[in-house]
């Protein structure tokens, strides 16, 4: 038993919380929650209906694009600041209390921005994964150690050839951990984003379930959110281990 | 000393430029008052004590999910060093557990516990246990096995032993639990208020905003971004002080 469990923790993890969840429902009943099965088995009726199809696709759309922005400019910012020691020092406290900051509280501002709509989502999103992109970007590039440069120098490397074929390859398992943290919180981000001042979207119809009580939509929409978070960032986190074995 | 006035400059330079558009009305009062405009309204704010009982009910709900993370985080950490089994079990779980939009239950526990405080303090407490869990078991990884067996030779109890050796050598990684948990505490409370709540900042901004009200919504937002980076640039300093320190000896 003990060996079949080391074996495949995932798989008796999954196991475990299905059982948790049933028990939890036992507990406190159907006026709170639904059962594992129920919920599968309604989320699955969803999966079936354009109109859910919809909302998935608008939400998948803003989280792609604010995803992309995250990682563009998480690098450059990273990277920009990064690349000389002084810029480093001066603005990387900024970053890591930025981290700190409940970014739900800068909500109301970006609505007041953008507007209702697309542009809101997607820049709230972005602001969520842009600052642990920057981050991880900023620590890698300090940790590529010293001789790299020096030999770049020594090679007459211009600016560009040294982040191209330099920093970037050093510093590539640290930026990969930081997209990794990027894109669980543009997602959280982007759902946030659609929760308020929004028409459609997951977020949307989460937070329209909770004013009418609808707890099979609430449970439907959580579980696939999870489900989805939880499959992309293992199979990222598998990725990020390769790129941390030497040689790989 | 330098750098101190670089970071004191890229501070001011934006805000100074955030001032002269405002004044000249290139950015509309509507989207953003001017920096001085909001600092002065916190300053009214907090002199007639408007929002005293909404700081009060967010504090006091952030430092319940604080405390709470803590205690439980540094127990059950303490515990699944132990529990080999069950923290195999368990580690898939801690890898991905912050991809998951914990928010997403928010609703459910709004319908288990109502409209009161439980709520926020749960989701709080959520974020933040599982970064005091995990800084706990790797500050236990850490302890080489001759400080395990040291103790054993002076015959100390174990509470003697958890005192003197293991808390000590698990500090650092306990201080950056600590850290990551007040954060997780403050973004799970107030985005909790914000969400769907009755009391507290991040109910009062969301209220603000709906009634367009900006000259108490930035007020509030510029109190809770002072007293979020204030705490963590506090324990960042307090932790380098104690680094630099150990580093000494």
């Amino acid at each position: 038993m003990r060996r079949t469990i080391e074996a495949n923790p995932s798989l008796f993890l999954v196991i475990m919380l299905l059982a948790l969840w049933q028990i939890l429902f036992w507990l406190v009943g159907r006026n709170a929650l639904l059962p594992p099965l129920e919920t599968i088995l309604y989320l699955a009726r969803l999966l079936q209906t354009a109109r859910f199809w919809g909302h998935i696709a608008e939400t998948g759309t803003a989280f792609i694009v604010a995803l992309a922005i995250s990682i563009v400019a998480g690098l450059a910012i990273g990277l920009a600041l990064g690349i000389n020691r002084m810029t480093a020092e001066v603005f990387e406290p900024f970053l890591l209390a930025s981290n700190s900051i409940p970014k739900i509280a800068l909500y109301p501002i970006v609505l007041l921005i953008f507007g209702i709509g697309m542009p809101a989502k997607i820049a709230f999103g972005a602001i969520h994964g842009v600052v642990p992109v920057a981050i991880f970007t900023l620590a890698a590039c300090s940790n590529v150690p010293p001789i790299f440069f020096r030999a770049a120098a020594a090679m007459r490397l211009t600016r560009w050839d040294l982040i191209r074929s330099v920093l970037l390859p050093a510093a590539l398992p640290d930026i990969f951990s930081g997209i990794r943290i990027g894109f669980s919180l543009t997602l959280i981000g982007t759902i946030l984003g659609e929760m308020f001042g929004s028409q459609s979207g997951l977020g949307y119809l989460l937070m329209t379930a909770i004013g009418l009580q609808n707890i099979q939509v609430i449970m439907s929409v959580t579980l696939l959110l999870v489900l989805v978070a939880a499959t992309v960032n293992t199979l990222l986190l598998k990725q990020d281990r390769r790129l941390r074995q030497p040689g790989g | 000393m330098r750098i101190v006035l670089y970071r004191l400059l890229a501070v001011v330079l934006p805000l100074a430029l955030l001032e002269i558009l405002c004044r000249n009305q290139i950015i509309k009062p509507l989207t953003l008052p001017a920096p001085s405009r909001i600092v002065l309204g916190l300053w009214a704010m907090i002199e007639n004590g408007t929002f005293n009982a909404a700081i009060v009910k967010t504090l006091t709900n952030v430092a319940l999910a604080f405390g709470l993370s803590v205690v439980v985080g540094i127990a059950a950490g303490a515990a699944l060093h132990r529990a080999r089994l069950l923290r195999t079990l368990l580690e898939p779980l801690f890898a991905t557990y912050y991809a998951i939009p914990i928010y997403a239950f928010y609703p459910l526990f709004l319908i288990v516990f109502g409209l009161g405080d439980a709520p926020q303090v749960l989701i709080g407490f959520m974020l933040a246990v599982v970064s005091m869990i995990v800084s706990t078991l790797s500050g236990l990884d850490s302890l080489p096995p001759v400080l395990a067996k040291t103790p054993r030779v002076f015959q100390l109890g174990p509470v003697e032993t958890i005192r003197r050796v293991t808390l000590p050598y698990a500090a650092p990684y306990l201080f950056t639990g600590v850290k990551l948990a007040i954060a997780y505490a403050f973004i799970g409370v107030i985005g909790a208020e914000f969400i769907m709540s009755s009391t507290g900042l991040g109910y009062e901004i969301r209220f603000a905003y709906d009634n367009l009200d900006n000259n108490v919504m930035y007020p509030l937002i510029l109190l809770i971004l002072l007293i979020s980076v204030t705490v963590n640039m506090s324990l960042d300093r307090w932790d380098r002080a104690l680094q630099a320190r150990r580093g000494r000896v």
